[in-house]
């Protein structure tokens, strides 16, 4: 059982049920549960997509788009079905926030779904988890089970006159289906490949029909701010960042966990006072602010920085998913570069050629380079390499793995000249075996 | 589908299979979550697991061939009874995945995708599972297990060996 964490300068709003019992549906109703939803009704859509808007609450799947904006695209009069569709595919290395919410507040997310579907006009929502999540799965299908018998879904919700069905959906293993419309294609039952955008999926989505699609802690947040009211979400954040975010403290860190603070927290300050610091008293070399996709950044370049998606983006990363990658002075960045594109050279879905052949030969390279094989100019070819994979991808997963590239090779330049000349790696840690030349 | 008694599945699993391609707009969405369960339930995608989806879903076997080969759960050959899953991704490797993992292959003297000879076991290093907070974590099937060191390793095998007698005597 993952283990939950707290931190007095933590603001529990989505986290808020966590640990108490909420994946039953009584224990959740008496905690002020799916009133939300009702208030929803009697407000109508117009209501909750203005509180959306005034909620500043932007996609926590790590693009940052306005969620109540997103909502207001699809458009009102529709001949196709239109639909919900929560991503719970959180594959993203150093995210598992949405983990958490699945297994502590299932039905948080099924009641955002509900509201979601009444703002856009939708009778039908999808709750797709990543087919390792089979245990999570299970809980959200339970609680969508107790959910039908009370009448909060069904043909007539809440006693409205209202239809609204949840369909849950395991993925099979596929990183490349968090990206929105692979993952529309997945649940079609075909190959997880990209779309071409546009038709943007508010207006052709899933079956054709206009779709929302949110990440699942955007959604456990709605019911949320629908109870304390957008402007007041609002208040928590910064400045056009809404609310609150989970962000996952991971690697070396002293108290690893997933906390839930204000947008605009400090980074620095996350790392060393509600993470303890890192790990063994060791220095920090480097943080990977927003999941395994997100350039590194350097001690020097966060100690000022509050983590939201304006100021990150300024310092020139991304807020992402929120997975906070802690690196000390004893790791080894060509190793840390090889380890995060090997991951989007398996993950590649091979259909655009800069991505497929582009994180492939950036893994040769790598290999061969912490290996001792390396040339100089090699370092200039890995970074041109990636730059050239920049913007020319149906979806962000070349932009994924080009990015964090680059930052490695700029950042750690040092690094990388200090493993030519056929020596082992330099900064291998102490007891691990060394790749030696043959 | 046609009566239980053609299906290649236990009667529940073929009744929830029924059932399952009439829970989509389009029965096809059912394809890949009966992937999965079938494999759960024979170990991989077999000839006649392949034959029996296509037949259920209405599409040929290279299309049901065709999806499965791009999802990394979905197999072509058997596994152990107990498939571990070592997480080595960036947050598991910063806190000694790859100690847990050269454990594992010790213990069992195979590699990457390797069964053991009693078809106990099969190891295999695997992307991240989300699991990052709580690392070095793996996955023994579907159960997690959090903040490992190497020496949880021979524990972990000898509870999922016993585990094994017990269903196997069944």
């Amino acid at each position: 059982m993952p283990r939950l964490v707290s931190h007095p300068d933590e603001v529990k709003i989505v986290t808020r049920r966590f640990g108490m019992g909420a994946e039953k549906i009584d224990r959740y109703v008496e905690l002020g549960g799916y009133e939300a939803a009702k208030k929803c009704f009697a407000q109508g859509p117009e209501w909750i997509i203005d509180e959306m808007k005034a909620s500043g609450l932007r996609g926590r799947g790590g693009a940052g788009f306005p969620t109540g904006m997103k909502w207001s695209f699809v458009p009102k009069q529709s001949a196709k079905p239109k639909y919900v569709l929560v991503n719970g595919d959180e594959s993203e290395p150093g995210t598992c926030k949405d983990h958490l919410i699945f297994l502590h507040d299932p039905h948080a997310v099924i009641e955002g779904t509900i509201i979601a579907g009444l703002a856009i006009g939708a009778k039908v929502g999808f709750i797709y988890l990543r087919g390792e999540y089979r245990y999570l799965l299970e809980i959200v299908e339970r609680a969508v089970a107790d959910a039908y018998e009370r009448g909060f879904l069904g043909k007539n919700i809440f006693g409205s006159g209202t239809e609204f069905q949840v369909i849950t959906q395991t993925g099979a293993g596929a990183y490349e289906v968090g990206e929105e419309s692979a993952l529309m294609e997945s649940l079609e039952g075909k190959r997880g490949i990209p779309r071409i955008k546009p038709p943007f999926p508010a207006v052709v989505g899933l079956y054709g029909g206009p779709t929302v699609i949110n990440n699942a802690e955007t959604i456990a947040a709605v019911p949320h701010i629908i109870a304390m009211g957008g402007a007041a979400y609002a208040g928590v954040g910064s400045p056009r960042n809404g609310g609150t975010r989970l962000f996952g403290l991971s690697g070396h860190i002293e108290r690893p966990g997933v906390y839930e603070l204000p947008m605009g927290y400090s980074l620095k300050k996350m790392i060393f006072e509600v993470g303890g610091g890192v790990r063994g008293g060791r220095k920090l070399k480097a943080v990977v602010p927003g999941g395994s996709s997100t350039p590194v950044l350097l001690p020097e370049e966060i100690e000022n920085l509050g983590m939201d998606f304006d100021q990150v983006g300024k310092a020139g990363s991304m807020l992402g998913s929120g997975g906070v990658v802690v690196i000390d002075d004893q790791t080894c960045m060509v190793e840390f570069a090889l380890r995060t594109i090997s991951f989007y050279a398996h993950e590649s879905c091979g259909w655009c050629i800069p991505c497929r052949e582009g994180t492939d030969w950036l893994k040769k390279s790598l290999t061969r380079f912490h290996a001792g094989f390396g040339a100089a100019s090699d370092i200039d070819n890995i970074q041109y390499l990636a730059e050239n994979m920049l913007g020319r991808t149906f979806c962000p997963l070349g932009d994924a793995a080009a990015m964090p590239t680059i930052a490695f090779v700029k950042k750690f330049r040092k690094e990388f000249e200090d493993h030519l000349n056929g020596k082992p790696c330099p900064y291998a840690r102490e007891g691990v075996p060394q790749l030696t030349v043959v | 589908m046609s009566p239980e008694t053609m299906s290649i599945f236990s009667p529940a699993l073929a009744a929830r299979f029924d059932a399952l391609v009439q829970k989509y707009p389009v029965k096809r969405s059912a394809l890949v979550p009966m992937l999965l369960y079938a494999q759960d339930e024979i170990g991989y995608l077999s000839d006649a697991v392949v034959a029996e989806v296509a037949d259920r879903i209405g599409i040929t076997e290279l299309e049901v061939r065709n999806v499965a080969s791009y999802y990394s759960m979905l197999r072509f050959k058997p596994a152990g009874r107990y498939n571990i899953q070592v997480c080595t991704n960036i947050s598991c490797m910063l806190r000694g995945a790859y100690d847990v993992y050269e454990r594992f292959q010790e213990e069992l003297g195979i590699g990457h995708k390797g069964v053991t000879a009693d078809g106990v076991f099969s190891l295999e290093e695997v992307e991240c599972i989300g699991a990052c907070c709580w690392a070095p974590a793996i996955q023994v099937n579907y159960d997690f297990h959090d903040e490992l060191s190497p020496d949880h390793v021979p524990g972990i095998l000898s509870g999922y060996r016993g585990k094994a007698r017990v269903e196997g005597s069944r």
